[in-house]
């Protein structure tokens, strides 16, 4: 194929750029921080609960952050609605095979579930005066079920990024199927470490924020195994990352955002203070340059 | 109901004039780069560079040459969108502004768009671009004003060696294969047609005869749907919510399996 390992490699760049690599990153911590802290509301202790309601105090606003970067990213921002009204019928617009189609009512849906909970978890940590919102948080039977489902639309919209850059035909991008898995790994380690970052110094000793970091450590080993596995489906693609993004790829993301927080853990630093936030910060750090790398390096090509 | 129309592409007879280039230009009025001032390429005679939203026609300017330049030839051929039977662009487009018409082209309606740019990213042959004018992403609507009125599309009207021809899918086909037949027979055995044939995305309605392999136009010579892979993409991600769900679960049940049962005792 005169050297192109891919026909993929005749398309053209959609000139998605730092608001596309900014919304993968805080869409991916918004769902990423709702589905832990619903983790955390209906399988652990009620002493974790602080935890949860960071958790929530993080996805909304990282929500409301997302919408506004994919409608600034848009040609014609005004006609964000587009996405979820046909503009010359009225009617809904949903197309279940077309990811970006799904992504918008997912992330319209999921945006009032990080809503609701995020004044749940203000009610239910008596920072607002309205005791009545402590019914749609844990352990309510209410607040147990719309953390389970605002829990799966937080996973949803960590992950259908990864499966939109899928179907498409950009190299790197359409040639791997790992793309989503990749992501949801990805959004749930940043989320653990970005609430270990922000918890408050109080809850340092706190067993739930353990139970986070030791989860956090297998995450990041989970991440690890599928950014290889990505690599590996990439087949004779996987050259295109033979520049410097494949170099930050390797430094950035495979050895500060994973090896080196791995070695601190496992070198015994599983509840020193310093070594959790060092851990935490790095592998923040990592989650951010893996979606620069993602998004940019396939429309260098 | 009208019959398919489309575009056959004699890619041996164009001689690059870019007339099909300025025709498309003048009735779409789209326009120039750069406010007008010229910069070349170094290209070939290409200054055209590539498809994109203000340019629905392009003259490819493809230089076979030995290095001391003795021996060689031109292979020319006029871009366009492939109207494909099954469309990448229409298929993932998110808003509906991408339709298909009951001429079976594929058109982009300007005033649904709002420039999210996933089409481009489908597009196989990389075809469709945002036009910085309207901000959204536009590319050859195979004339589709000009169809309504029962004119032909101005590129192929323009074209002075019959190198674009417009007409019926069907009637187009039969000509196409004449016209490889004519060509084997006169001894360029190399003739073919690359998208005739509904093997390549169900039929592309803008098909071509060439004379080399797709690659060397700039052609992919396996385009696929983007969809092939939304089923699998699906499934593994799935599959890393279950496992990420699990860490969590396995991390932070112990110790609330245990306040469950003191909560009992």
């Amino acid at each position: 194929m005169n050297g192109v390992p891919s026909s993929t490699f005749f398309s053209a760049p959609p000139e998605w750029g730092w608001l596309i690599a900014l919304y993968f990153f805080f869409g991916g911590l918004a769902g990423g921080s709702y589905f832990l802290a619903s983790l955390i509301d209906l399988f652990g202790r009620s002493e974790d609960r602080p935890l949860s309601h960071l958790g929530y105090y993080i996805a909304f606003p990282c929500v409301v952050v997302s919408g506004l970067l994919l409608t600034l990213d848009l040609g014609r921002p005004l006609r964000f609605w587009h996405m979820l009204i046909e503009s010359n019928t009225y009617r809904p617009m949903f197309k279940y095979w077309s990811p970006m189609s799904i992504g918008s009512w997912a992330l319209l849906i999921f945006g009032i579930f990080a809503f609701v909970s995020f004044l749940g978890a203000l009610a239910d940590a008596e920072r607002i005066p309205w005791p009545a919102w402590r019914k749609v948080h844990p352990p309510s039977l209410l607040g147990r079920f719309i953390a389970a489902i605002g829990g799966i639309f937080g996973f949803y919209v960590a992950g259908y990024t990864g499966v939109l850059l899928t179907v498409t035909n950009r190299p790197i991008w359409s040639d791997t199927p790992l793309l989503g898995l990749l992501f949801i790994v990805s959004a749930a380690s940043s989320s653990a470490a970005l609430m270990i970052l922000l918890a408050k110094k109080s809850s340092w000793t706190m067993p739930g924020l353990l139970d986070l970091h030791r989860m956090d450590a297998w995450v990041v080993t989970l991440e690890f195994i599928v950014l290889i596995a990505l690599i590996i489906s990439l087949g004779p693609v996987a050259r295109a990352w033979l520049n410097a993004w494949g170099l930050l790829l390797l430094i950035g993301v495979i050895g500060i955002g994973m090896l080196l927080p791995l070695l601190l853990y496992w070198r015994g630093g599983k509840g020193g203070v310093h070594d959790m936030t060092t851990n935490a910060a790095l592998v923040l750090v990592g989650g951010f340059i893996l979606r620069l790398v993602i998004v940019f390096s396939a429309q260098r090509v | 109901m009208p019959e398919p129309m489309g575009f056959y592409t004699d890619t041996t007879v164009c001689i690059g004039c870019k007339a099909c280039e300025v025709a498309c230009k003048e009735w779409n009025q789209l326009p120039s780069t750069n406010g007008g001032v010229n910069t070349l390429s170094g290209d070939s005679y290409d200054n055209t560079r590539r498809l994109d939203g203000i340019h629905w026609r392009h003259v490819k300017f493809i230089e076979q040459f030995t290095e001391d330049r003795k021996d060689g030839r031109w292979l020319l051929m006029s871009d366009v969108c492939k109207h494909c039977v099954h469309a990448a662009c229409l298929e993932v487009c998110p808003t509906g502004a991408i339709t298909r018409t009951e001429f079976d082209t594929v058109v982009i309606q300007s005033d649904a768009c709002n420039g999210c740019r996933d089409c481009i990213a489908a597009c196989p042959f990389g075809v469709i671009e945002t036009n910085p004018v309207s901000g959204v992403a536009q590319k050859c609507t195979l004339c589709y004003d000009r169809l309504q009125v029962g004119m032909e599309p101005a590129c192929s009207k323009a074209c002075p060696t019959q190198s674009i021809q417009f007409g019926t899918i069907n009637d187009l086909k039969g000509r196409a294969q004449k016209r490889v037949e004519q060509l084997h027979q006169g001894g360029e055995k190399r003739a073919y047609l690359y998208g005739a044939d509904e093997k390549m995305l169900g039929g592309l309605n803008s098909f071509y005869l060439l004379v080399d392999k797709p690659e060397v136009y700039g052609l992919p010579p396996d385009p696929k749907m983007p969809t092939r892979n939304l089923a699998s993409g699906s499934w593994f991600s799935v599959l890393g919510a279950v496992l990420v769900g699990l860490m969590g679960v396995i991390n932070f049940r112990k110790r609330g399996a245990e306040e469950r049962k003191e909560d009992q005792s």
